[in-house]
């Protein structure tokens, strides 16, 4: 699904990501470890190009979308990103929050739509060969409506149906990081990243955002995840990748990564954190 | 005690036996027009340079607009108003001959200067608005400029509008220096009592306390509305 080829990224002369080549398949749960500082938010923020790559491919989905001529917030949409200081938007309610991107784009796409028609329409008046329109299925309101239900099911789904009108501030860190999972999930993404996403939470909120993540993570999704939980990445990773200094030095199921890991680097940080 | 009743008395009979009154509130008048056309200016001018400073940079052409507007906000808070009146009014009009009211000159002034700080305190309302806010509108697919009109700048409106109140209280300080250019204000108004009465104690205090009172108004009126804006943000 996310082929990462020799991707490197510097900050200046700050050379972060020193080449890194890895495959995210459909369905797998790709655990990222590693000391703080050797690249691993660099690298999940260049999946989605959130820092655009210095050399390098992406391809997801057969798109290189590390090339900068295209347009990244089409692939953006099937990435959902979950950040560690949660990032809801203060401005907007937490219903606000889940449905800003599926009600705005939506209505973008079908205005766009409308645009192309009626220019289909007028050059169809004057040629033989019909060229046919694009499908329309749902109007302003249905697109409105869809969304704010999706929202509503979704925040049902982890029992804050009762804070759709509640502003982030209101909010606890678990219940923010919460709906910071379900925002990205209503836009049905492929393939979600997560960066440390309990790492600004108080130790008793941990357990309840974990626990969604596993969910999704037995529903299939496909997710990569930047943790320092290790009891985690051990339980829910099909894979664990260990980066240091900008690379990836050791890759391998979470049982032999765990238990037998090869590289000293390795060993040494696995000896640090377990 | 009883000179400063005679002194009271004097005032009296200038102000309102001889219509000293009217010319305050002329100058009352001009204090307010300057200050409040001057912010209107401020504002269009400091959103336009605002929108530029927001602008991606990998382009050409924003950068050099940055650049002209980054010499133009260095010009106008790098000289005192004062020095920008003066050379507005004897320098660039007539050497370009056109011939304007000083009333309007000071509008003008006063406008580019204050869009020059209503500027720094969009960028600054913009640089305070968390980045991480921007980051996660762009990772569910909305393009920069959506992401900035839907999340960041409504924020950045919160911390913009009450220093904006706090822009408009330092013009209608600031229009004291009018007279430099033959503008009416207040100033003028009370020296022509004083010089009228041949006795000034009692006009410039009166003159002091009119521009304390309306300073310490707006000052309220921002307070209020920095409170109501602060309570939405921990609506339930
Ligand atoms: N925007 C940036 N500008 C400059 N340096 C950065 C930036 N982001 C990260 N870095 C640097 O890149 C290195 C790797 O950072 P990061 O990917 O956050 O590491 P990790 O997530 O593994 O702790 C660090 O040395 C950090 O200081
Ligand atoms: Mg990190």
């Amino acid at each position: 699904m996310i082929d990462v080829i020799d991707l490197k990224k510097s900050f200046g002369s700050l050379e972060v990501l020193r080449g890194i080549t890895t495959t995210i398949k459909e369905g797998e749960k790709v655990a990222i470890i590693g000391p703080s500082g050797s690249g691993k938010s660099t690298f999940l923020r260049c999946l989605n190009c959130l820092e655009d790559p210095t050399s390098g491919s992406i391809i997801f989905e057969g798109v290189d979308i590390a090339d900068m001529k295209v347009d990244i917030n089409i692939h953006r949409r099937h990435m959902g990103m979950v950040f560690q200081q949660f990032n809801l938007f203060n401005n907007k309610t937490v219903l606000g929050n889940i449905t800003l991107a599926p009600v705005y784009l939506g209505i973008h796409d079908l205005r766009v739509k409308q645009f192309k028609n009626f220019f289909i329409r007028i050059k169809n008046l004057f040629s033989r060969k019909k060229t046919p329109l694009y499908e329309i299925t749902k109007t302003r309101r249905q697109i409105i409506d869809e969304a704010n239900e999706n929202a509503m099911r979704l925040l049902k789904r982890i029992g804050l149906e009762d804070k759709a009108d509640a502003y982030p501030s209101t909010l606890s860190g678990g219940q923010k990081q919460r709906i910071a999972i379900i925002r990205s999930l209503a836009m049905n993404p492929k393939v979600m990243l997560f960066d440390e996403p309990t790492s600004a939470l108080d130790p008793e909120m941990v357990k309840e955002v974990l626990d969604l993540i596993k969910q999704l993570a037995d529903e299939g999704m496909t997710m990569v995840i930047v943790t320092h939980e290790m009891g985690f990445a051990r339980e829910v990773a099909t894979r664990v990748l260990f980066m240091d200094e900008g690379r990836i030095v050791e890759e391998n199921t979470p049982q032999e990564l765990f238990t037998n890991p090869q590289h000293p680097r390795t060993k040494e940080f696995l000896s640090k954190v377990l | 005690m009883g000179s400063f009743s005679k002194k009271l008395e004097r005032f009296w009979e200038v102000f309102y036996e001889y219509n000293g009154y009217q010319r305050v509130l002329t100058g009352l008048r001009n204090t307010v027009y300057i200050a409040v056309l001057g912010l209107v200016i401020g504002i269009i001018i400091g959103t336009l340079i605002a929108i530029v400073e927001v602008l991606p940079k990998y382009k050409r052409l924003p950068r050099i607009l940055n650049g002209i507007c980054r010499s133009y906000v260095g010009l106008f808070r790098g000289t005192p108003i004062v020095v920008q009146l003066l050379v507005a009014y004897y320098v660039v009009l007539p050497l370009i001959g056109v011939n304007l009211p000083s009333l309007q000159v000071c509008v003008i002034v006063f406008g580019l200067n204050s869009g020059a700080y209503v500027s720094e305190i969009m960028r600054s309302g913009i640089m305070s608005v968390d980045p991480g806010q921007l980051e996660a509108a762009r990772a569910v697919g909305l393009s920069y400029r959506v992401s900035m009109m839907k999340v960041v700048i409504p924020q950045a409106v919160k911390n913009i509008l009450p220093t904006l109140g706090n822009e408009f209280i330092v013009l209608i300080k600031e229009t004291s220096v009018v007279s430099f250019v033959g503008a009416a204000d207040l100033y003028v108004a009370f020296s022509y009592i004083g010089t009228n009465s041949y006795e000034f104690m009692v006009p410039y205090l009166v003159m002091a306390l009119i521009y304390l009172v309306m300073v310490m108004a707006i000052a309220f009126l921002v307070r209020m509305m920095e409170r109501s804006l602060r309570k939405s943000d921990r609506r339930n």
